[in-house]
């Protein structure tokens, strides 16, 4: 099991908007967060990835609506960074298996957003973690960028790790698990907001 | 049952609201026997005259000044260890309270300061200390104010005063060696306490209680407001 | 931490900006006290370690919001934070890259500044000492305050406001080291020194808090 998560509260702007969240994945795995806009999607990737909340993951990496990068610097050195903070070692493989070794010591300023996303992606690859949790990591891409990224991540599960993603579209993901989170959906009778409860 | 049930915000809201009217006339009978008391039964000092009633004011909101920090300072740790709201929301309406008292006792003490030193203000080190003070309630507040999130606001500011604390004493000590160097000695002794004569310390005590009644009850009252500004914003929250 | 402070650098001295344009606004400060209060050269070597002092704190501000903001704007902040680097670490890291870019550069200039303010010459080492030891001070409470602030959008005066008076106590221990008619200078530089440590063994894990609190 990578990851097992259960009797999660979500709050987002101190409301409480999903309750007893319950999750469990296992090698391989693909949960595909469906939900509509406002549901909750990202503040539960949010929770998962430790950036809110008590639960504390271990061994996930994030990403979300931002890459991370940095305009003045070159493609190899925004990724040489992030190979440092995560002792990663020779990053020549993934910047091949990207199609980012042309573009390497270009300014990341001046890549497309296609090319950004890549390399936002590239990041992920570097992590060495099991479970990726990546929020909308095709929103505005075309379909040839959108396929890179979905690529990567079947090789990911299917190399022993696993993901969950948030995502408006149909990715073509085989096993692929829809969690419909709107079935964690904090109900108003949930007065867990302390200032709702009781009377004055 | 233990202390931290009434950091329920029901259950603080009936006990507040059931002690409140016994504090407010608490507060306001202790002030009004201390400070009648110390102006008018108290004999004029034979060398500083009538100048030194000021005492039953300043004395009062100067030590005010300073527990309203501390208060406040406590309050912030237990939001950030036990996570109580309602000790978030009473630190916050503390801070206000705080800063009025800061500013009373600058303005009490320059009054006293003309006739006693002949200036209003000094760089000395206790009058340097209450400037400083103030402009750390300054930024406190300002930060409460600029967080629009409630709960993050409320850890922002928590570490903020925990932070500000440890300058504030820092602070204190290092205007100790700072004034050193300006003038010799400190020429304008402020050790009133050891001058204080019986008949103005037994009034200046009941000052100093209502001073304190009265902080209490300003903020059991800021506190309910809170709250109930909180509940608000919570039905709102729900109605979307 | 280090492939962290090193990108700070490098980012730093890429836009060309943190650095020159610190120095440029300490020489500005320290120009402008003749221009307000004279060019009595007797007074001027009365008030030169403080006017410098003051100047280093002014110069140290002015870069303060760019600890955080911009990797907080672009996700960079986000993604340290799920890394395995702890955000104290980060804290440090950041705090560390500033001092390199403002606190040490600012050390260095006051120097030549100080013969500007006809500083008297047993000062200079004083003086030297002083923001060598303290500036390290002015960057992890600075790094502080950046990120309480990180979320808040145009919180620059906030910061001032905020970081502004827990530099209090290091700028009067600090511009005292090096005033003359100073008794002891050792005792304060060290007081100087135990501030700046102080701060550089507890700020980060406050920065730590605010930043988590920040990223919820």
């Amino acid at each position: 099991m990578l990851m097992n998560v259960s009797n999660l509260n979500c709050l987002r702007a101190d409301k409480l908007i999903l309750s007893d969240v319950a999750l469990s994945v296992v090698a391989g795995d693909c949960v595909i967060l469906r939900g509509p806009n406002g549901a909750g999607k990202t503040t539960l990737l949010r929770y998962l990835a430790g950036l809110a909340g008590d639960y504390t993951p271990e061994n996930t990496a994030f990403s979300g609506h931002l890459d991370g990068i940095k305009s003045t610097l070159t493609v190899r050195e925004n990724l040489s960074f992030w190979a440092g903070i995560y002792g990663f070692g020779n990053i020549d493989p993934i910047l091949e298996q990207l199609s980012l070794t042309p573009l390497q010591s270009r300014a990341a300023g001046d890549l497309s957003a296609g090319q950004k996303r890549r390399l936002g992606l590239a990041r992920m690859l570097l992590t060495d973690a099991d479970v990726w949790l990546m929020d909308e990591p095709t929103v505005s891409l075309d379909a040839a960028t959108s396929d890179v990224i979905i690529d990567a991540i079947k090789t990911h599960c299917a190399a022993g790790g696993a993901a969950i993603i948030s995502t408006h579209i149909d990715m073509d993901i085989p096993n692929a698990r829809i969690l419909n989170i709107t079935d964690f959906a904090a109900k108003q009778s949930d007065h867990s907001d302390p200032f709702l409860m009781g009377d004055f | 049952m233990s202390l931290w049930e009434y950091a329920n915000p029901a259950k603080f809201m009936a006990l507040s609201g059931r002690i409140l009217p016994t504090l407010t006339i608490g507060a306001g009978a202790m002030l009004l026997i201390g400070l009648f008391w110390g102006f008018f039964l108290t004999p004029a000092d034979y060398k500083q005259g009538s100048t030194v009633k000021i005492i039953f004011l300043h004395v009062p909101t100067a030590l005010m000044a300073i527990n309203a920090w501390l208060m406040m300072l406590v309050a912030s740790l237990i939001w950030l260890i036990r996570r109580h709201h309602v000790s978030a929301l009473a630190a916050k309406a503390a801070a206000p309270i705080g800063m009025t008292m800061t500013l009373i006792a600058l303005a009490t003490g320059a009054i006293w300061g003309k006739p006693m030193w002949g200036t209003y203000w000094a760089w000395d080190p206790r009058l340097t200390s209450f400037m400083i003070l103030l402009v750390f309630y300054f930024g406190y507040l300002a930060l409460w104010e600029a967080i629009e999130d409630k709960d993050t606001a409320a850890d922002l500011t928590s570490i903020l005063c925990i932070v500000g604390s440890v300058f504030a004493i820092l602070s204190r000590y290092a205007v100790n060696f700072w004034s050193q160097g300006l003038h010799q000695g400190a020429s304008l002794s402020m050790d009133k306490e050891e001058h204080v004569d019986n008949v103005f310390y037994f009034p200046l005590l009941v000052c100093i209680g209502g001073m304190v009644l009265l902080f209490v009850t300003l903020v059991l009252i800021r506190t309910r407001t809170e709250i109930r500004a909180r509940r608000l914003s919570a039905l709102r929250a729900r109605e979307v | 931490m280090k492939p962290l402070i090193l990108r700070d650098l490098k980012l730093a001295f890429r836009s060309g900006g943190g650095f020159a344009l610190t120095l440029a606004f300490f020489l500005i400060v320290v120009m402008f006290v003749p221009f307000g209060v004279g060019a009595n050269l007797d007074l001027l070597a009365r008030i030169a370690p403080g006017i410098l002092w003051i100047g280093a704190l002014l110069s140290c501000l002015l870069s303060l919001d760019r600890i955080f903001q911009l990797d907080w704007e672009d996700g960079t902040l986000e993604a340290l934070a799920t890394s395995p680097i702890p955000l104290s670490g980060i804290a440090i890291a950041k705090a560390t890259a500033h001092w390199i870019t403002t606190g040490l550069p600012i050390t260095l200039a006051a120097i030549p500044l100080g013969y500007l303010l006809n500083l008297p010459q047993q000062s200079y080492l004083w003086l030297f000492a002083s923001l060598a030891l303290g500036t390290p001070a002015l960057s992890f409470i600075g790094a502080f305050g950046a990120a309480i602030t990180v979320g808040i959008k145009r919180g620059g005066l906030l910061l001032s406001l905020l970081v502004l008076p827990l530099y209090i106590p290091t700028l009067m221990l600090g511009a005292q080291v090096a005033s003359t008619g100073t008794q002891n200078p050792i005792q304060l530089l060290a007081l100087v020194a135990s501030i700046s440590l102080l701060c550089i063994a507890t700020i980060p894990f406050a920065c730590a808090i605010a930043l988590r609190a920040n990223l919820r």
